[in-house]
């Protein structure tokens, strides 16, 4: 099994195997980002692009640190003030960075597909999805694993409710393919007006009821209400979706003790979550930030396959 | 000089045949059907093995001329044309400008008639510039030659202007060609919305975006009188209300395309740009209504909505990529071989979907081989093994679903006013 050469554009890419071993490669890089000196030598020579065509701040920094530590030369591509501002076809940008044959692309996009249609394009380059429209954000997925076997030392058989806007959510999709493949039992749960048309072909329970997806929930995932989108078509105002799906103490009790509460940033206090939750003890969401720099520096290591033993 | 097509297999519904007879064809007429005697001073084909009918009229066409010259031209889309065994076409009026005016008409048709290969029939706009504001002058397009009016590509939004339309094309006999979609319920979806729509993460257009605007023209042709064709039908839901329609008496007719009668959602794959048009493709079941309405009357014609676009508009992301895929060149050999040879439909039913229906619906005197009729024949290997490969394509363009298919079944000559434009 090898992931070398590799592109990871979406996880259904990946079978059992190749989660668990990314899984345990990014245990096994956590430590690295607890030494005094957080740099080890595996990728020396190796060059990585970002490129983020939507605006990205912690995934960006969360790839160029991975790269960084893993001693890979990071340059990150600034779209906002390069060619593409002046009208390049993504084609034509995939064909230039080819050009100057990286070795790896990180590439976040606003349209589906976008990654795939660059990777056709950049032969020679592995490509990551950074997040493609409302496709796919894999590595979230996968951090998302990571920190869940954290805490409850497995997935399957879980019960894990993912919460919000699965409509225009990557992560949502990312998560309900890992977590299924994983075979954890995994709930969406959101408006009607959010929950778009066909999601139980992914095999998960779709309610759209707070104490049908939450009761017994081993695993809380909210999901982000985006002020950015016109939401007035899909639900009335913040203060009702609050009403309906915000979590706080009360909708929480309906969890098993011991759940935990994800949220894959950046958070809206007061709306999808409470000040309360947000910073209490079932909270687990700045550990699934410092998990994102150890889930990547694994996703980069394997793909461009420096060797199969990580050598640190 | 006379034609004289000799042994071949005539299917021509309009006068209820399919039998073996011969063709001769005088001074670009049909002058006798039936058993023929050679005669040495004729140009004599040997035919036997072939079908011969009524030549194929394709009434949705876009030929981008003027404006789109990089994607299509009148010259290379009728080249198109009689390849695919077509020897009339319909185009569609989103040119740039849009026709909507007499002159533009005109230049069309001169156009057409320098290129000297097909039938051009130019379809005029039903509101200005196709904004869906105000009436295009329809009277006078239809003086310079229009045979149908049509905002193909601007579906009209607004109800009481398609009322009116619909009232005041009654004063030609001409049909209105609409493109249903509702265009706020579409709500900018690139594919069907659907479980493939959520898998890709690309927003969906809701079957239902086609299914309201059929529904408002089948009641609007009732009230109306007006004749109303639908293009391109998608849904399966759209078809219910035809049939209903229909049996209700309103004057409604309707097309799918060869795509629309083979394709799903599923086919996009990994967001293949090639498998994106308006309306998009379906579901399994969609394509199996689709068939039925082929068989049973449901559905009057076959037509391709041939729409070129560059590698410049396919080249990209899924939802960025243009709408629009060709067909004038793999049209009959995708029906001969799936409905046909599928077991769907008789010749003679192909014959009347390709030929004789559209002809009626935009009132042409084509469609038929009775004597004295213009010679527009259409001969059909039924056992030709063909392999789809766009790069020997006539159009300009290769964005076609079909590449690499294999089919039985192609057009090997065409004959438009008794000449031979294309033969392979």
């Amino acid at each position: 099994m090898s992931l070398r050469g590799r592109h990871l554009l979406s996880i259904e890419d990946l079978d059992v195997q190749e989660i668990e071993l990314i899984l345990k490669t990014a245990r096994s890089f956590k430590e690295i980002s607890t030494r005094p000196i957080r740099k080890v030598p595996t990728l020396r020579g190796k060059t990585v692009i970002n490129i983020f065509f939507e605006p990205s701040t912690r995934t960006r920094s969360s790839f160029e640190l991975a790269a960084k530590r893993l001693s890979a030369d990071a340059v990150n591509f600034n779209v906002s003030t390069s060619s593409v501002a002046k009208g390049e076809s993504l084609i034509d940008t995939g064909r230039n960075l080819q050009a100057m044959h990286p070795d790896l692309i990180v590439v976040r996009h606003s349209l589906a597909g976008a990654p795939a249609l660059l990777a056709t394009h950049c032969k020679g380059s592995c490509v990551i999805n950074a997040g493609d429209g409302m496709h796919e954000h894999p590595t979230q997925a996968l951090l998302d694993a990571l920190t869940i076997c954290e805490h409850k030392g497995r997935l399957e058989g879980l019960k894990v409710a993912i919460i919000g806007d699965i409509k225009h959510s990557r992560v949502a999709r990312s998560n309900a393919l890992l977590l299924r493949k994983m075979k954890a039992e995994t709930w969406v749960c959101g408006p009607p007006t959010l929950l778009p048309v066909g999601f139980e072909s992914y095999g998960v329970q779709v309610t759209h009821h707070m104490e049908e997806a939450l009761t017994d929930a081993d695993v809380i995932m909210l999901l982000r209400a985006q002020r950015e989108r016109q939401q007035e078509i899909f639900y009335p105002s913040f203060k009702e979706y609050s009403m309906l799906y915000g979590l706080d103490r009360r909708k929480m009790k309906w969890a098993k003790p011991d759940a935990i509460v994800m949220h894959p940033g950046p958070i809206n206090r007061g709306i999808e979550i409470d000040q309360e939750m947000a910073d209490g003890a079932y909270s687990v969401i700045l550990e699934q930030v410092s998990n994102g720099v150890a889930t990547r520096m694994a996703v980069l290591f394997l793909l461009l396959g420096a060797s199969e033993d990580p050598g640190i | 000089m006379k034609l004289l097509f000799h042994g071949g297999r005539v299917v021509d519904p309009s006068q209820g045949l399919d039998t073996t007879a011969d063709i001769l064809v005088d001074n670009g007429k049909i002058a006798r059907v039936g058993k023929i005697a050679k005669n040495r001073s004729w140009q004599i084909f040997d035919v036997s093995g072939l079908v011969l009918a009524p030549g194929f009229v394709d009434m949705h066409v876009h030929l981008r001329e003027p404006g789109g010259e990089r994607k299509e031209t009148i010259q290379t889309g009728s080249e198109a044309a009689v390849a695919g065994g077509f020897t009339s076409i319909a185009c569609m009026p989103n040119t740039d400008p849009v026709n909507d005016s007499p002159a533009l008409t005109r230049y069309i048709l001169e156009r057409a008639r320098q290129t000297d290969l097909v039938n051009v029939f130019p379809i005029g706009a039903v509101t200005r510039g196709s904004r869906g504001e105000e009436l295009a002058e329809i009277g006078v397009m239809y003086r310079a030659g229009i045979v149908a009016v049509s905002d193909d590509g601007n579906p009209i939004q607004h109800h009481q202007l398609v009322r009116r339309a619909l009232e005041y094309i009654k004063l030609f006999d001409i049909p209105l060609i609409d493109h249903c979609e509702d265009r706020l319920l579409a709500a900018g979806g690139c594919m069907n919305e659907g479980a493939v729509s959520t898998r890709l993460g690309l927003r969906g257009a809701s079957r239902t975006a086609e299914e309201l605007h059929v529904v408002r023209d089948v009641m609007l042709s009732r009230i109306t009188g007006g004749r109303v064709h639908i293009a391109h039908v998608s849904a399966r839901e759209s078809l219910d209300w035809i049939r209903q329609g229909k049996r209700h008496g309103a004057a409604v007719t309707c097309e799918v395309t060869p795509h629309h009668f083979t394709l799903i959602d599923r086919d996009i794959g990994d967001y293949n740009t090639n498998f994106k048009m308006s309306p998009p493709l379906r579901e399994r079941e969609d394509v199996q209504a689709m068939l039925e309405g082929l068989a049973d009357g449901t559905i009057d014609c076959i037509a391709t909505d041939h729409a070129p676009h560059t590698s410049l508009e396919k080249d990209t992301t899924f939802e960025e990529a243009a709408n629009g895929v060709i067909g004038l060149e793999t049209a009959v050999s995708v029906a001969v071989d799936r409905l046909v040879h599928g077991g769907v439909i008789s010749w003679s039913r192909l014959v009347e979907l390709m030929s004789c229906n559209p002809s009626r619906i935009l009132r042409l005197d084509r469609g038929t081989l009775r004597v004295g009729a213009i010679a527009d024949i259409t001969v059909i290997d039924p056992d030709r093994q063909i392999t789809v490969d766009t790069a020997q394509f006539k159009s300009k363009s290769r964005n076609c679903p079909f590449q690499g298919w294999k089919l039985r079944g192609a057009p090997v000559m065409t004959v438009v006013s008794g000449r031979i434009v294309y033969h392979a």
